[in-house]
């Protein structure tokens, strides 16, 4: 054991309590507290507050909390909305629906105040549909909620009005990127908007609206009630704060670990009791399928937003996925490609074609079908759908195979000649006993 | 009315300055960088860009590189900077390969069929690869196959593997017409067009044909039926209505294959209706090739000397006490040749174009306030109006693009639309029109208000109002107001009250042509009165004539002139020269078919047989419009001069046809070909002196209250109907709306009539039976459409807009 990192319990400090998701086992930790703060503050000073914690945007692009807001106009007549983004789709990720699971009332604290503080009065929080248990969860809470007076006309006595409407998706990965998300809360399809105009200018309703993810939202009570300064003497100081970590795949003790952003991968693996026993680690993704793959030569750089970016990846989510030297890389390629192009909207040519494309070559790999042209025509494919897509679909798919081909390319020749089965065990990959017994 | 030097001054607007591929440019702030590409000659390849709808960049083919940005751009979505530095594929490897690496993945699931593609040979798909694709596909997989095609209505079939997915027909359905009825469905590389649960029954659906940039999108009527570069294509204006659209029609041996939207951003912009695309199967069929000349009760086929001769000894002994009944489908030229042929050749100044109900309160106001005015209210009037006050006009269904221009001008310009009109139809609802309810016949009361002002009124009323006041108003009176007696009246006071500006809008496209060419009792051309001395001496002098050889007094309008001959009045017509015309048009058919019977002779000048044409003495077989030259006056007053498309050289145009009878009767009138008689109807001055408007008619003081099982009839046709011109159009009839009768659901339950019941609707004439649709709409009212499919109103009704009807509840359909 080499933890030098501890873990900073703080949207997960109570998880381990029976009644953690309910009003009452919220609120004997403190809960709803902050919202008389908040309202004392004012609208402006809530959101220099979030400004000064350095909170950065936890659906992977990070973009900084407080700024985001800032950004919607004030005065301007319009309705004002905020969304909150729970359609976790990421293969990989899992952390806002455990988070909404167990501990719905910090978003809803935290919808509350950072609506006030963009001048919302109506807010939405946007679920995946595959997820009932969390769609009726977060509805119980909100109703609690709002029974409790937290929601409603008036709130606590602050003029302030808010009510939240707890929406599902029906199951598209594109919904989770904030334009098209506004599209399907529209009742539209699915499907990404032009930028500009951005949506704290035009966004749902073509009204000025902000959408942060569940973690960002969530976050906010406790800055409120700790101050920025707690918040942001953790982490680095371009990745302050505290951040939710899930590690999941080949290790012994999978799950999320709520740590300071600068943590390592080694350290998190630890905390996730190493890799399973009796196996190496192969491979790894910091955050979700989207990102590059790193190697073991990667665990000691700090889990940061630009760190991430300086070793060739990105942070992402920060639900790192973990493989053990039974894993084919170009199956695991080839999975999230079948992915991609199952879930690509369709809208623009190269995410809507290019991931048709891939899929077939990445299929080729997988079954030794491939060509060695093939190997730099998949590259080539990536190289002209990353940038040049609608939206940030097409990059994610253009980005895991030249990021594995950078450490692995050996794989990849061999895919030109021996199928992938013939290479590797995928039975020795199952972790699950009863499934490994089919 | 108008003075085009009265238009506002150009704005200063905003300039951005940047380069495109090195080369500077400077365009309004604002312009996106493939228009101002467009601007400098630089072509950037597109798919989903179309300059008039909104901007998507799906298709990604336009992207350039702009110095500073990391990634590409798409060019039809970003505007040009002031400074910004842009590279096209021309001049930047990174924008070359991506056009190149777009176009790729756009060809590796279309289909290699180009060769038996409608779009083989002008596909943008198909120029664009070879402008700026890689020539050879590195694709070896497996294309993506889908069942084909679809029909997406009956008349767009869908062929969805060769679709890109650009969205360019999904938006125009939407952002143009205002009809969204298919959108996309499925996702990824399996995303398709589709309709949902009714068909892509837009009145304007063909534009997504000429717009789908591949061959998805094709016609079930064009379809295999020619190669584009087998076509001859000739500019011309559509002679459907009074829009005036430019359009290309594709000739292939001289037969029309297919007809387009032309490009006039003055008027139609890119588009036009699908009457206006799919309605020419009746240029070719069923024509009348030969003069006829009846004997002894049966025609004969006659050479052309001798029927010409045949007409004019039958007109020789009747001049003077002839009726002529020019229609409404004729060019300007040639309804000039019927204004002076009737003057001069004929003695006769019984003559009126306006073949459909109409009235002397009409024709007078007409002849005051817009005969002769040039161009007027235009299009882009609209788009600076504050308000547009509609009467009597329908514009979805009797001026489609009109529509279409209104509607933009609400989405993009705020302009407010209002009509006063019995119900909100699909087309006022589209344009988001208020709607002052309105018992036909009522007109003038309604507008009366309007004009006073007050505290009558109520909300809407008021705004309308004084909305009418402000600079740039519009009121559009239609060709249905002439039927609400003091309706003109009341209009032009309104217009004369609140400074409003006028605009008169025919349905059909020759009818400004032929009020300006003086085709109207008491008109001279011009738009000077025949009464008016010094007009009449300036027209005589260009006739070469003298002036008591021109009438002298005001004759009669047509329904005048059937009375007068039906009653047996002294000097009455006793013989007609008849143009195109249905006479299921007239609000009294059976009048006009007795007036026919009972006349000495009737010439008819037509291109098939037809009501007149069984009552004639001789017919003489005429040019259809791709076989004629010459212009139509649109409602704006803007002169449309079109060329003839079929290179067809045997046929005689109205006028060439009356000037040579013109000289067998001794007062020839010229050759009649169109370019003289343009040039001789030009010659003419127009009018100088304002003209006194018309002493006003007043409404009916008690209009009739319907009793018990009696209904107000509401009436129009409707865009796609059975009109004669629409024949053999199969497909398009296809399109068509379903005949319904509308009623409020008081009026409805005064009958005993249930919703989806059938209502029937009779007269002492006849009946019409057809579904009930309860509608909001003023009480004892009914409304059914005037010439649809077991609905023709005039002819199985006799009966005409703004009259009592009786009303029934049907059996169960």
């Amino acid at each position: 054991m080499t933890m030098t990192t501890p873990l900073t319990p703080v949207l997960t400090a109570h998880w381990d309590e029976p009644d953690s998701y309910t009003l009452d086992g919220y609120q004997r930790h403190g809960g709803y507290t902050s919202l008389s703060q908040a309202f004392a503050l004012g609208p402006g000073p809530v959101i220099d507050l979030i400004k000064e914690s350095g909170l950065r945007g936890r659906g992977g692009a990070g973009f900084p909390t407080g700024m985001k807001w800032s950004f919607v106009p004030q005065g301007d007549g319009k309705p004002h909305y905020l969304v909150v983004n729970g359609d976790e789709s990421e293969p990989g990720a899992c952390k806002d629906i455990p988070l909404m699971l167990a501990n719905p009332h910090a978003l809803i604290e935290g919808m509350i105040i950072a609506s006030f503080a963009i001048r919302a009065n109506h807010a939405f929080v946007y679920i995946r549909g595959e997820v009932p248990h969390v769609i009726r969860r977060m509805r119980a809470a909100v109703k609690q909620a709002h029974d409790a007076g937290y929601l409603g006309r008036d709130i606590l006595g602050s003029g302030f009005d808010l009510d939240i409407v707890v929406t599902c998706g029906a199951g598209a990965y594109i919904c989770g990127e904030e334009t098209a998300l506004l599209s399907s809360l529209e009742g539209f399809r699915g499907h990404p908007r032009l930028k500009p105009p951005f949506p704290a200018v035009a966004g749902l309703y073509s009204c000025p609206t902000v959408v942060n993810n569940v973690e960002t939202i969530s976050s906010v009570p406790y800055i409120v009630r700790n101050g920025a300064s707690w918040y942001n003497f953790f982490g680095t100081v371009k990745s302050p704060g505290i951040k939710l970590f899930a590690v999941s795949g080949h290790v012994n003790n999978p799950g999320i670990f709520e740590a300071p952003l600068g943590i390592t991968m080694r350290e998190l693996l630890d905390y996730a009791g190493g890799i399973r026993d009796g196996h190496e680690l192969k491979f790894w993704l910091p955050g979700g399928s989207s990102v590059p793959v790193l190697t073991p030569e990667h665990l000691d750089v700090p889990m940061t937003y630009e760190d991430m970016v300086a070793a060739g990846t990105m942070l992402g989510t920060a639900t790192a996925m973990v493989f053990d030297e039974t894993v084919s890389v170009v199956r695991a390629i080839a999975g999230w490609l079948a992915f991609y192009k199952h879930e690509s909207c369709g809208k623009c040519t190269p995410c809507r074609e290019g991931t048709w494309w891939m899929h077939q070559l990445a299929q080729d790999f997988v079954a030794g079908k491939a060509t060695e042209e093939d190997l730099t025509k998949l590259e080539d494919i990536c190289s002209n759908i990353l940038g040049r897509s609608f939206c940030a679909l097409g990059d994610a798919a253009a980005t895991p195979y030249p990021g594995a081909l950078k450490y692995f390319r050996g794989e990849f020749e061999q895919g030109t000649h021996t199928p992938a089965a013939g290479l590797f065990d995928e039975q020795a990959s199952i972790v699950f006993e009863e499934v490994r017994a089919k | 009315m108008s003075d085009p030097s009265a238009a506002p001054v150009t704005e200063v607007v905003a300039t951005v300055t940047g380069t495109i591929d090195d080369v500077t440019v400077t365009v309004p702030k604002g312009t996106l960088i493939i228009r101002a590409a467009e601007r400098i000659g630089i072509d950037i390849p597109r798919f989903c860009d179309h300059p008039l709808l909104d901007p998507v960049a799906a298709c990604r083919m336009c992207l350039v590189d702009i110095e500073g940005m990391p990634k590409p751009q798409p060019s039809c979505a970003v505007p040009l900077g002031d400074g910004m530095e842009v590279r096209t594929g021309q001049t930047s490897a990174v924008a070359d390969k991506a056009q190149q690496g777009v176009m790729e993945f756009l060809l590796i699931n279309h289909p290699l069929d180009c060769p038996i593609c409608d779009k083989g040979g002008e596909c943008p798909l198909q120029n664009q690869e070879m402008s700026n694709g890689r020539g050879e596909s590195r694709y070896s997989g497996a294309k993506r196959t889908f069942a084909k095609p679809i029909s997406v209505s009956e008349q767009i079939l869908l062929d969805r593997e060769r679709c890109i997915s650009c969205t360019r027909c999904v938006r125009f359905a939407d952002e143009i017409a205002g009809d969204p009825l298919i959108d996309l469905k499925e996702r990824g590389a399996e995303q398709q067009i589709a309709i949902g649960d009714q068909p892509f029954d837009s009145y304007f659906s063909g534009n997504t044909i000429q717009i789908c940039p591949v061959g998805a999108l094709t016609s079930a009527d064009y379809r295999f039926r020619a190669r584009p570069f087998d076509l001859v294509s000739v500019p011309t204006v559509c002679e459907h209505c009074a829009a005036g659209c430019a359009m290309r029609t594709d000739v292939r041996r001289e037969r029309v294959q297919r007809r387009l939207a032309g490009d006039d951003a003055l008027v139609n912009e890119e588009w036009n209706c699908d009457k206006g695309r799919f309605a020419f199967k009746y240029l070719d069929s069923r024509r009348i090739c030969v003069p006829l000349i009846r004997e002894n009760g049966e025609f004969r086929e006659a050479s052309w000397p001798e029927a010409i001769e045949f007409a004019a000894e039958g007109l020789a002994p009747v001049r003077g006490r002839v009726a002529v009944v020019p229609g409404g489908r004729l060019t300007r030229e040639d309804a000039y040749a019927y204004a002076k042929f009737a003057r001069i050749s004929l003695a006769t100044d019984d003559i009126d174009f306006r073949t459909r109900p109409a009235s002397s309160e009409e024709a007078d106001f007409l002849a005051a306030r817009v005969a002769g005015t040039g161009l007027g209210v235009t299009y882009a009037d609209l788009d600076a109006a504050p308000i547009v006050l509609l009467v009597g006009l329908e514009p979805e269904d009797e001026s489609p693009i009109l529509f279409l221009r209104l509607r933009q001008a609400v989405r993009r310009h705020g302009t407010r639309v209002a009509a006063v009109a019995p119900w909100a139809t699909p087309g006022l609802l589209k344009t988001s029109a208020t709607l002052l309810p309105t018992v036909p016949g009522a007109e003038a009361g309604v507008l009366d208000a309007l004009a006073t002002g007050g505290p009558d009124l109520d909300d809407a009323a008021t705004t309308i109002s004084a909305a009418l006041r402000e600079p740039g108003a519009v009121v559009l009176v239609g060709e249905r107001l002439a039927t609400s007696k003091g309706g003109w009246s009341a209009a032009h006071a309104l217009a004369e009250q609140t400074g409003a500006r006028l605009a008169w809008v025919p349905r059909r496209a020759g009818e400004r042509g032929a009020l300006d060419a003086g085709a109207l009792r008491g008109l001279l051309p011009g738009g000077a009165s025949l009464t008016d001395p010094v007009a009449a001496q300036a027209v005589a002098e260009v006739w070469g004539v003298s002036r008591g050889q021109i009438p002298a007094r005001t004759g009669r309008t047509l329904s005048e002139a059937v009375a007068a001959a039906l009653s047996g009045e002294s000097q009455a017509p006793m013989a007609a020269v008849v143009g195109g015309m249905d006479v299921d048009d007239l609000a009294s058919p059976a009048a006009f078919r007795g007036f026919l019977r009972q006349a000495r002779f009737v010439v008819s000048l037509e291109t098939r047989h037809s009501a007149v044409t069984a009552e004639a003495d001789v017919v003489l077989p005429v040019a259809v419009d791709t076989e004629r030259s010459g212009s139509y006056v649109n409602w704006e007053g803007r002169v449309r001069h079109f060329p003839k498309a079929s290179r067809q050289e045997y046929s005689l145009t109205d006028g060439q046809v009356l000037g040579l009878i013109s000289e067998k009767l001794g007062s020839p009138i010229g050759n009649g070909d169109p370019a003289s008689l343009a040039a001789e109807l030009e010659s003419i001055p127009g009018v100088t002196a304002g003209r006194p408007a018309p002493s006003p008619v007043a409404p009916d003081p008690d209009p009739a209250a319907p009793a018990q099982g009696q209904a107000v009839l509401s009436t129009w046709r409707e865009l796609l109907d059975e009109g004669s011109m629409q024949q053999e159009a199969h497909f398009l009839a296809g399109t068509r709306r379903q005949s319904v009768a509308r009623m409020s659901a008081a009026t409805a339950a005064g009958i005993g009539a249930v919703s989806g019941g059938e209502v029937e609707v009779s007269t002492d004439r006849g009946e019409v039976a057809l579904p009930l649709v309860l509608t909001e709409m003023p009480d004892g009212v009914v409304w059914i459409p005037a010439n649809s499919v077991g609905s023709e109103v005039y002819r199985e009704l006799g009966t005409v807009e703004g009259r009592l009807v009786r009303i029934a509840a049907g059996g169960p359909r």
